[in-house]
């Protein structure tokens, strides 16, 4: 049964968590991918593998965690390994199926930017920078990407290259021996991208119901291409927006809770 | 290894100018020992971390910094470090040079530095802008025996490295519980490690292949109860992640985030009494 009442972002994340199949191996970024990896943990995915960067590897949180980091991902996880070792024994050395990404700016080959806006050296916006993106963008047998679609961060050419997509397309990537695939999709609050199988052009292949081509079109920064085959995707389901509602919720209750430390009498 | 109160420890083992790694990766972040080097006025610091995190934010904008090396500099889950973009942006209050690296290529320098090597080694990845902005920092190689392309990344060795931990032993060995990081790199890799924990016990709670770093290791050690807060110590207090939200707010303006740090690091003696203040002790 599919609910008609739900915001963008809803369907944007369960849109997102629906791309993962269960028993995959997951590293996630924090934010819209967190909620989505588990919205997909806790529907359709429940053997899902989430692997955080901060070293829990099959972690089951019960509420989403505001840092990659929580004390939440390393008291629900099956191991929790010191950084290098997630990035040496289980991304580089190819077990990871699906990474998440997110970014400032996309361009039309799927490379990311999250370094700066403007020049490196006098930036006019300092972005958070790399973290583990570039080696996940390489390394992740698959990448989804999830990014809020507007002029402004859809661009034709990016201010920096922080993680590589498509590179200049048409097999740049390959050619390079990257040994992941890149990436499979771009999930927007308009709809699905895809890159073209030959160009890697990113393509526009599926909308959300009631959502336009020219409002897509309007919303990308380059002269967006529409698949041949437009799909409408299916509105999330009266059970993912309970999941999803109910996992916020808890979520925005443990971050409003205060700390209290107890200090011992002589301090 | 000697105790010492915290005071005493930063006098006597940070030094202006120095290459400086306060370690914790999310968790375990020492901000009481990262206040007091603010207290202390430390100027010209080469600051090094995976993630400033808030603590970077707050000496970068009290002006104990001149260069931070790093990989991810965000307030994760809420934004901007607004006054690490103050001084990439603005010079203020004084320009800050930048080495950055992704999150795998700075855990291999720790790792290189703790292992003696000159650098560390991994499989290239994909071109990113980083090479060209940073080229003095990594460099591309074949491997030797099958000519698959590699990158390189200088050792890195602080002068010191400072951690929070939760417990310490009569005979000074030291515990540290939960997410890791690239703590122990960082810790093995530096000429010092200062050591700030939760509580000293009379034997350690620790499975045998628990983190523990022995007492001939650590340079000196404070206790500290709190001395994470906002950030973390696995089994003794959650993250405040309420603060971290709020810290949006009180760094986004100079004056505003100068007179917080007056009020609250540079008016109280010391970690305890900061904690008092904001009512997150009694």
């Amino acid at each position: 049964m599919s609910a008609s009442d739900y915001t963008r972002d809803e369907i944007m994340t369960v849109t997102a968590a629906r791309q993962l199949p269960n028993g995959a191996v997951c590293f996630v970024g924090i934010g819209l991918p967190s909620a989505a990896c588990n919205l997909a943990r806790m529907t359709h995915a429940p053997d899902l593998v989430l692997i955080y960067e901060s070293g829990t590897v099959g972690t089951r949180p019960t509420v989403l965690p505001l840092s990659i980091g929580d004390g939440e991902l390393a008291e629900t996880a099956t191991s929790v390994v010191p950084l290098p070792e997630i990035f040496a024994h289980y991304l580089q050395r190819g077990r990871v199926d699906f990474g998440f990404l997110g970014a400032a700016q996309i361009d039309r080959h799927a490379n990311l930017n999250s370094t700066v806006i403007g020049a490196y050296a006098r930036p006019k916006v300092r972005l958070p920078g790399a973290g583990g993106a570039p080696e996940i963008a390489t390394f992740a047998g698959e990448v989804l990407i999830i990014m809020k679609q507007t002029p402004r961060s859809f661009v034709p050419r990016l201010d920096f290259r922080t993680s590589c997509g498509y590179l200049a397309g048409s097999g740049a990537r390959a050619a390079t021996g990257s040994p992941g695939a890149g990436p499979r999709a771009v999930i927007t609050d308009f709809g699905v991208l895809r890159p073209d199988p030959d160009t890697h052009e990113l393509t526009l292949t599926a909308l959300y119901p009631g959502i336009t081509v020219e409002a897509a079109q309007a919303a990308t920064g380059w002269p967006l291409k529409i698949g041949t085959r437009l799909e409408t995707l299916p509105a999330p389901d009266s059970d993912e927006l309970r999941v999803l509602r109910a996992l916020q919720a808890s979520t925005r209750q443990a971050q409003a809770r205060p700390v209290r430390i107890t200090l011992p009498a002589a301090i | 290894m000697q105790l010492l109160p915290l005071k005493e420890a930063i006098a006597a083992h940070v030094r202006d100018g120095a290459r400086v790694a306060l370690e914790g990766f999310t968790h375990l972040i020492p901000f009481a020992a990262g206040h007091e080097i603010v207290r202390q006025e430390r100027r010209n610091l080469h600051l090094i971390r995976m993630t400033p995190d808030l603590i970077y934010d707050q000496l970068i904008g009290m002006g104990c910094a001149s260069q931070l090396t790093f990989s991810w500099g965000g307030n994760p889950g809420v934004g901007s470090l607004h006054r690490l973009r103050d001084a990439v942006e603005h010079g203020w209050p004084q320009p800050l040079a930048l080495t950055e690296y992704t999150h795998a290529e700075l855990a291999l320098g720790y790792q290189a530095g703790a292992s003696g090597m000159t650098c560390g080694l991994m499989l290239h990845h994909t071109d990113t802008d980083l090479d060209r902005v940073s080229s003095s920092s990594r460099r591309t190689l074949s491997c030797p025996f099958t000519g698959r392309p590699l990158k390189a990344v200088p050792a890195i060795r602080p002068d010191v490295t400072i951690l929070h931990a939760q417990q310490i032993d009569a005979a000074g060995n030291v515990l540290l519980r939960g997410i890791i990081g690239a703590a122990k790199e960082a810790a093995m890799a530096a000429e010092r490690l200062v050591v700030t924990v939760e509580e000293q016990v009379a034997r350690l709670d620790a499975d045998m292949n628990a983190v523990v770093l022995p007492s001939w290791l650590v340079t000196a050690a404070s206790i500290v109860p709190g001395g994470a807060w906002p950030s973390y110590a696995h089994n003794h207090y959650p993250r405040d992640n309420r603060f971290y939200l709020a810290w949006d707010e009180i760094a986004r303006e100079r004056g505003a985030f100068t007179a917080w740090m007056e009020r609250h690091v540079l008016g109280v003696r010391d970690h305890a009494e900061h904690l008092r203040l904001l009512g997150v002790a009694a």
